[in-house]
């Protein structure tokens, strides 16, 4: 994803001063995988990287943490992004496995040894899957949704029909080469990547056969008006401006003024953006009707409401959601829907595990 | 049941749903006044046959009936939600299901001895009918007492509880629509453990052996002096053995029997009395306590922290020694990490609420406390001190309470800048299980300062006395003329293991040898000595020699291991302490045959106890015969069977309790002469203590 972006802007490498990536769920092998990800990627070995983590708005913090460092006059160019690996995600031994694992590369003696291995059971042996589950509530995300679906009085026919418009746009856009963010990518063994490959518009009939995916039997959140875990990266070069200048680009667009938000975990999970939205609005001094362009992340059609200016080229429903690498692809597209529909001012908003959420304004560069 | 009938009688009605418009509340079990109206067995027979027949026909109705349960299904409330065809109820902590008629000496009428061992099986219906115990919905849903959860909503279009129960409303109605148009089966899928267990049940021998097992476990517990458990266990044998009409029948007539005993007017006395001590009488404070302060990290300071950062209050801890301080929070922490064990609150919510505690050593932030609690020890001198030090940092509203069990609070407050802010707040050992908490005014207390800390003790849980400050107040007043006895009957050669068999034999929990064990026998001296030099030879007897020899020997009881049993880590088991025979043999005194049968032994110990608490009454220590009942069966152990001593005079009679008495006076002395307002409702035999 990196290479491709250099590829694309033709900047050259040595020009970016700093890498920035977001991540959820860690490899520990990699755990600051930006830095390995700079390496691979053939970046100079003198370009420092960090990770930063926050759950699904990851990128969205590698975003703002480049805005801080670019505008305390740190850094130029700053080159941030977000990555996940939702098909190979660490499992771990349980917590007696490891216990037991862990004391006996400390045990001295034949005799130490044996006696540690005296005590396996059989049960240490089952492993420990990571769960969307909050840590604080230890309910899964879907869950929340559904219950605050309910709490919303949002029904199930309400979030398939939006699930439905969210595959449907997404296709449509995909199909008028409006997906442009989009870097082919050759997975070894397997088949070249060069599209989004979850964009599957259904019925509304074929929905309404699905069973609730979490709270069984009488839920209303399903597989398909939930956003569905893939593979995926993303990364945005972002400058100051006089530099881009001084170096002879056009910018596409500013990124204007952001908020990070938190709320109750348990109950207020998903509602990030419903908090994120009036308090940007406010600090960048703007209003709804300023906003040309929303893009929302779209975990669960729950909470969201279909407007004509909202994520008109699908969301996260459709084109699927990557943890860490998801608030990069709405700023991206907020910023192409805004030159291609013609707007100046988009708003991007997002929830995260936690009880978090994020809101951004984005300025269309003018022409 | 006019809306019922409608319903039967509708034929554009298909199925209904039974749905509580309180939140927190489904039904919370039958009004007892009611049953406390009933003159006779018959009159309360009726009663159950009553809500019998209503229950049959909701079980037998061909409309589907869906019970929507949130908040407390107790009692008659679970007897009609399993009358019911299907049951939905809300996951969340409000939400319990039981049938507590046992705690009232009685048992479930309205068809739930029928009912409940076919839903969830004889041993669970066994346990939740003699228990009592209340049991969370996640809980019945795995036991098969509910068929669904739904899951408590956060805010949304309408406040969190308004929504939760339409959205409760919602779902039921969808099930009752769907078990109209079977496409829903109210059968459940039955586990592994519970298929055996019902086939187990259906061989006449292993139901025989499970009734012969439950009813030695309950003869065992309850020594013979609860009616109620053997009922119930006889009225599900009946239903299962001959038949469910004999079954219905047994159950209506040992009701009406069990109504009419003096063991459930007892216990439903103490349950309005508990009722009464859940409330503040003194009205709202003008501050709530949100920053507390305890002073002592020892066994009661830790508990009381604990009490209160569960409830979510801001508590400094402070003690003088890091060892001390680190000891007292390892306790708070364990008993939280225990109530994980319980699956009362999850790991994640403990450490959230053991933020709530400040371990310090000094006064740091005292400057912000609304309440202080001091529980350090038991020495005026060191009250004193920590008062002033307290005085000269909290801010002029703090109140200070002082936790003792018999130093005199107007003694306390002595040296205090503040009199009218000082209060005593006598809390029970172990803190977090014992429910008591006995407050205690001085004439100098104001009624806000009393408001204020009722008000906290409520917020912790606790059922509340409040009394007028004395030696000894009332709890310990009451406790010190029968401790004083307990001597006396042990030096007259009576073993502590038959002392303990009497006194559990006429009802107390624990045994009087037992109970000065746990209490500590060098507090159990201190109070006997401070209190006899207070009220003379009324509160002799009994030779405090012995606590003293005791004490001297390092026989303080539990905590040191030795007392008049031998405690060791880890056993159940406790043996006599035999270094004990020379103590007892220096102090031995005769016997007087005339007053130490066994029956004489028991009455010579609770009597003096109740001739105590009447006086307490008639000097105004206490209030009302309520809270003199709930502290001595709360903080005391005092018979719950005999319903507490004023309930005890009132069913037994004042004038066999006089005569008792006279018979001790004569043989033992001025201990036993009986107080005048007991001589009064001994001379009139209309007066009672509760009309």
């Amino acid at each position: 994803m990196s290479r491709g972006l250099l590829h694309r802007t033709n900047v050259p490498k040595e020009v970016v001063d700093y890498i920035i990536f977001g991540t959820v769920i860690q490899e520990v092998k990699t755990s600051n995988v930006a830095r390995e990800a700079a390496l691979g990627a053939g970046f100079s070995d003198k370009t420092p990287a960090h990770t930063v983590t926050m759950a699904c708005i990851s990128s969205n913090q590698a975003m703002t943490t480049a805005v801080g460092l670019i505008a305390s006059g740190q850094y130029d160019v700053v080159l941030a992004g977000g990555v996940e690996l939702m098909s190979d995600v660490p499992i771990r031994h349980s917590r007696k496995m490891r216990k037991m694992m862990l004391d006996l590369s400390r045990a001295k003696t034949l005799g130490q040894r044996l006696s540690l291995l005296s005590k396996f059971r059989l049960n240490f042996l089952s492993p420990e899957l990571p769960a969307v589950a909050e840590f604080s509530t230890s309910e899964t995300m879907g869950h929340s949704a559904d219950r605050l679906a309910a709490a919303f009085a949002i029904s199930r026919l309400e979030q398939d029909e939006y699930a439905l418009r969210s595959h449907s746009l997404a296709k449509k856009a995909q199909d008028e080469g409006l997906l442009s963010d989009i870097v082919p990518f050759k997975v070894p063994g397997k088949e070249t990547v060069s599209k989004d490959n979850g964009i599957r518009p259904s019925s509304l009939e074929q929905m309404a056969k699905l069973k609730p995916a979490f709270i069984k039997p009488y839920g209303t959140v399903t597989a398909a008006n939930s956003s569905f875990l893939t593979d995926g990266a993303s990364a945005m070069l972002i400058m100051s401006e006089d530099k881009a200048l001084a170096m002879g680009y056009k910018p596409k667009a500013y990124l204007r003024d952001f908020v990070y938000v938190s709320q109750d975990p348990k109950d207020q999970l998903l509602l990030g953006p419903t908090y994120a939205t009036p308090k940007v609005l406010e600090k960048a001094g703007l209003t709804m009707s300023d906003i040309d362009v929303f893009e929302f992340h779209e975990a669960f059609s729950v909470g969201a409401l279909p407007l004509e200016k909202f994520n008109a080229w699908g969301g996260s429903l459709s084109l699927g959601h990557p943890f860490g690498a998801t608030g990069c692809r709405l700023v991206m597209t907020a910023a192409n829907r805004l030159r291609k529909e013609g707007g100046q001012f988009g708003l991007v908003a997002a929830c995260a595990a936690g009880g978090q959420g994020h809101g951004m304004i984005v300025e269309t560069y003018p022409k | 049941m006019e809306v019922m009938n409608e319903i039967w009688a509708n034929d554009q009605i298909r199925s209904a749903v039974l749905i509580s418009s309180k939140p927190g509340c489904f039904v919370a079990g039958a009004d007892i006044n009611m049953l406390a109206a009933c003159k006779t067995s018959q009159e309360a027979t009726r009663v159950s046959q009553d809500g019998q027949r209503i229950f049959e026909k909701l079980e037998k109705s061909t409309k589907p009936i869906v019970a929507a349960i949130s908040g407390s299904c107790l009692g008659g409330g679970l007897e009609l939600a399993i009358s019911c065809q299907y049951r939905i109820a809300t996951k969340d902590r409000k939400t319990v299901l039981g049938v507590p008629e046992v705690l009232l000496g009685i048992l479930p009428g309205a068809g739930g001895t029928q009912r409940l061992p076919k839903m969830v099986g004889i041993p669970a219906a066994f346990d939740m009918m003699l228990t009592g115990r209340n049991i969370r919905a996640d809980r019945a849903k795995k036991m098969g007492l509910v068929d669904q959860l739904v899951e408590p909503l956060g805010p949304g279009v309408k406040p969190p509880e308004e929504r939760t129960i339409e959205y409760l409303e919602e779902v039921a109605v969808m099930f009752a629509k769907g078990l109209a148009d079977k496409k829903i089966t109210p059968k459940r899928d039955k586990g592994l453990v519970e298929k055996l267990t019902s086939y187990a049940m259906r061989i006449p021998f292993v139901r025989q052996q499970v009734y012969k097992t439950v009813e030695e476990k309950v003869r065992k517990q309850t020594k013979g002096l609860y009616p109620a458990p053997l009922k119930i266990i006889d009225a599900v044998k009946t239903g299962i053995e001959q038949g469910s009409d004999a079954g219905y029948l047994a159950e209506s007539q040992k009701f009406g029997e069990l109504a009419m005993t003096k063991e459930s007017k007892a216990l439903m006395g103490l349950y309005h009395g508990q009722v009464l001590c859940k409330k503040n009488k003194f009205g709202t404070p003008q501050k709530e306590v949100k920053q507390l302060a305890v002073l002592g990290a020892g066994l009661m300071g830790a508990g009381i922290a604990q009490v209160s950062v569960d409830k979510g209050l801001k508590t400094l801890l402070k003690d003088t020694t890091v060892a001390g301080l680190g000891r007292g929070q390892q306790q708070v922490f364990k008993g939280l990490n225990d109530k994980v064990k319980k699956k009362a609150v999850t790991s994640f919510e403990r450490d959230s609420i053991f933020s709530n505690l400040i371990g310090q050593l000094d006064y740091k932030d005292f400057e912000k406390a609304d309440m202080v609690i001091e529980a350090v020890f038991e020495d005026l001198s060191i009250k004193h001190k920590v008062l002033k030090e307290v005085e000269a940092v909290t801010p002029d509203h703090c109140v200070f309470a002082s936790n003792t069990s018999a130093l005199p609070i107007k003694e306390i407050a002595a040296v205090s800048k503040r009199p009218e802010k000082v209060i005593g707040m006598h809390y029970f050992s172990p803190v977090d299980k014992m429910q008591l908490l006995e407050i205690i005014t001085t004439e100098t207390t104001t009624r806000d300062t009393t408001a204020s800390a009722v008000a906290l003790g409520l917020k912790q849980g606790k059922v509340i006395i409040v009394v007028k400050d004395g030696p000894g107040f009332y709890t310990t007043r009451c406790l010190a003329p029968m401790m004083s006895e307990v001597i006396r009957i042990l030096q007259e050669g009576v073993g502590p293991k038959k002392l303990d068999s009497l006194t559990t034999g006429f009802g107390f929990p624990v045994g009087a040898a037992t109970l000065a064990d746990e209490v500590g026998v060098d507090v159990a001296q201190h109070v006997a000595e401070d209190l006899g030099k207070a009220f003379g030879e009324r509160f002799g007897g009994g030779n405090v020699e012995l606590l003293k020899q005791m004490v001297a020997k390092g026989f303080l009881g539990r905590k040191s291991g030795k007392g008049f049993y031998i405690y060791q880590e880890g056993s159940k088991d406790k043996n006599l302490n035999s270094d004990m025979d020379s103590i007892f043999a220096s102090l031995k005194l005769p016997a007087k045959p005339e007053a130490s049968s066994d029956e004489d032994i028991q009455y010579r110990v609770v009597t003096r106890f109740v001739n105590e608490a009447v006086l307490c009454l008639q000097e105004g220590i206490l209030a009302t015969p309520e809270e003199g009942d709930i502290g001595a069966v709360f903080g005391l152990g005092f018979p719950p069977c005999l319903g507490g001593p004023f309930r005890f005079v009132d069913l037994y009679s004042a004038q066999k309790i006089v005569d008792r008495l006279r018979k001790y006076e004569a043989v033992y002395g001025k201990q036993f002469t009986p107080c005048q307002l007991l001589l009064d409702h001994a001379n009139s035999p209309g007066k009672k203590f509760y009309q």
